[in-house]
């Protein structure tokens, strides 16, 4: 009798959530799914089952491989390199040195501002001739260069900015993984007459490798879910050059109103997402392990 | 310390001060331009005239306030919903061990990987039927079960010990005055990093609310400055940066105050 009561209970306390879990994810996935699996409804005539179709065109659409091979790139492009920049961050502000309090704002001040407000500030910096990086590179006698204009330098581009908004924000979970380090490791390190380089390299780096598998993982989660600074800087352009998957399903969806493409596409970013996210956990069950 | 050591240290230091110069260079001079003629702002004249036109200017071509109060709204609505509705299924999962929750537990870890941002055309379709497209109630409504909330507080719940609620259920507590007089004071520091991290995260949302939203009066501030920069208008770089400023300053001033507890509050979310 007990038992069901609590019962009840439990389930009445997990119901709001339930709903909304149910409604606005599960619901989705699931017609996000079926409508993939069918044309779009039109005036004339009524949408029907087309199976796997829809996924096949998408296989056979070239604009769909640029994007995810742009998407390849900008993860490529910038996760190795804000990882490292987050590491040498943390490191920095990890040690009592003046002014600490200040440098650890200033790399992680980018963190706390909007995509669209850093596009906003960023499009200036790569306008063609009157932008700063133009001007700055006329002083040496270079050529100006319509950065977000032109194929070849416009997804670099966007990997720069990138990087710069995001390094300090992964450098909050080396500065939380180098502080469960005991500090007698260091003290001992030092007494063995061993270079700071070797005590990086011999012990925070390898105690830092759950770390960094945590953060590689949400950083290439995260590159597939920011898309916001498109709208600012290239809507996609030129020819696709910058266009990332979920813009692309946003056009689809919203400006070509193409609801069954645009469900295939996002069915297939959601499967990328998902096993990504579930080798994650795989990974932290087990743990990393370091001799 | 032998002299080579203080060379190679305050190399070091030089260099983080470097490093730092670059990650703030960019947001200083969108604020030097906002106070300075595009003109002079374009060709780096440093003494050139302190102006406010740009703001004055800004502020009238759109309406920020009500932007502001759009983006106040949402994040007043979309924060103490995660909070309650977290704070009863965490509660659920981890004292009354209900038929089904290992199940339920699962279901709820879906939202971790399978997240609203993906799932804007769908859940797009599921707001125009109930009527709720350009509503802040619709804005937020997606997000109001947060996956990554009720982890966070289950994770807490599970470390306080079971004889503070035996307790407390000696002196008469019910179950509800249990949860309200012995969980959520212990897990205050829970709330408070969850919190910073929600109320950053959904103040710099961009994308479902400009989906969802086609008016000023739900238009919250990213999409104002979105729509604001948009280069068919002619973009005047220092009014740009104005928009960008009066856009940020909320939220930034809030973490310049609070840095210590916003980075603190990241931390924490993130170690779980």
């Amino acid at each position: 009798m007990k038992d069901s009561v609590r019962n009840f209970q439990g389930w009445l306390l997990f119901a709001p959530a339930a709903i909304l879990l149910l409604a606005f994810t599960h619901y989705p996935t699931i017609t996000t799914f079926l409508n993939s699996l069918y044309t779009n409804k039109s005036v004339i005539r009524p949408r029907r089952f087309s199976g796997i179709e829809g996924y096949e065109s998408m296989l056979s659409d070239p604009i769909f491989w640029k994007v995810f091979a742009n998407n390849m790139w900008l993860a490529l492009g910038t996760i190795p390199t804000s990882i490292g920049l987050a590491i040498i961050m943390a490191l920095i502000v990890n040690k009592a040195i003046p002014g600490r309090g200040l440098l650890r704002m200033a790399y992680f001040t980018p963190t706390m501002l909007p995509m669209i407000a850093v596009a906003n500030i960023w499009l200036f910096f790569y306008a063609p001739e009157i932008g700063l990086i133009d001007q700055a590179a006329s002083i040496f006698g270079f050529e100006s260069t319509n950065w977000l204009g032109s194929p070849s330098t416009v997804l670099p581009s966007i990997m720069v900015m990138t990087v710069w908004k995001e390094a300090g924000f992964f450098m909050v979970f080396y500065l939380a993984g180098l502080q469960t380090i005991s500090p007698e490791l260091e003290e001992a390190s030092k007494l063995e007459g061993s270079s700071r380089w070797n005590y990086f390299w011999r012990v925070q780096y390898p105690l830092l490798l759950p770390t960094t598998l945590f953060v590689l993982i949400n950083a290439f989660l995260n590159s597939f879910k920011l898309v916001d600074h498109l709208f600012v800087l290239t809507k996609g352009g030129p020819d696709n050059a910058s266009n990332l998957i979920l813009y692309y399903i946003y056009e689809t969806a919203f400006a070509f109103l193409d609801i069954s493409y645009a469900s295939a596409l996002t069915i297939f970013l959601l499967v990328l997402l998902a096993l990504t996210a579930l080798a994650q956990f795989l990974f932290i069950e087990k743990r990393v392990h370091y001799r | 310390m032998t002299s080579k050591n203080k060379f190679t240290s305050s190399l070091e230091l030089m260099g983080a001060y470097i490093l730092a110069a670059f990650w703030v260079l960019p947001l200083l001079y969108a604020f030097w331009a906002a106070f300075h003629y595009s003109n002079d702002a374009i060709h780096f004249n440093i003494f050139s005239p302190l102006t406010l036109d740009n703001f004055r200017e800004a502020w009238s071509q759109a309406p920020f306030l009500r932007y502001g109060l759009n983006t106040f709204l949402l994040v007043s609505f979309i924060l103490p919903g995660q909070l309650l509705i977290s704070t009863l299924a965490a509660y659920a999962f981890v004292r009354f061990k209900f038929s089904g929750a290992n199940v339920a537990f699962a279901l709820v870890l879906v939202q971790l990987m399978i997240t609203p941002e993906i799932l804007i055309v769908q859940n797009y379709v599921t707001l125009s039927k109930l009527g709720l497209v350009d509503t802040i109630t619709g804005m937020g409504l997606p997000y109001v079960a947060s996956a990554f909330c009720i982890f966070l507080l289950r994770q807490t719940f599970k470390s306080i010990p079971k004889e503070l609620e035996d307790a407390a259920e000696l002196e008469g507590c019910s179950t509800m005055g249990i949860l309200w007089k012995v969980y959520v004071p212990l897990a205050t520091p829970t709330f408070i990093a969850f919190s910073l991290v929600s109320v950053s995260h959904h103040w710099n949302n961009f994308l479902w609310p400009l989906i969802i939203s086609n008016s000023v009066e739900t238009r919250p501030l990213t999409v104002g400055l979105g729509i604001f920069g948009s280069p068919e208008t002619g973009v005047d770089w220092s009014i740009m940066s104005a928009a960008t400023l009066i856009s940020v300053a909320p939220l930034l001033i809030a973490f310049l105050i609070f840095q210590k507890q916003f980075v603190q509050s990241f931390m924490q979310a993130g170690i779980k």
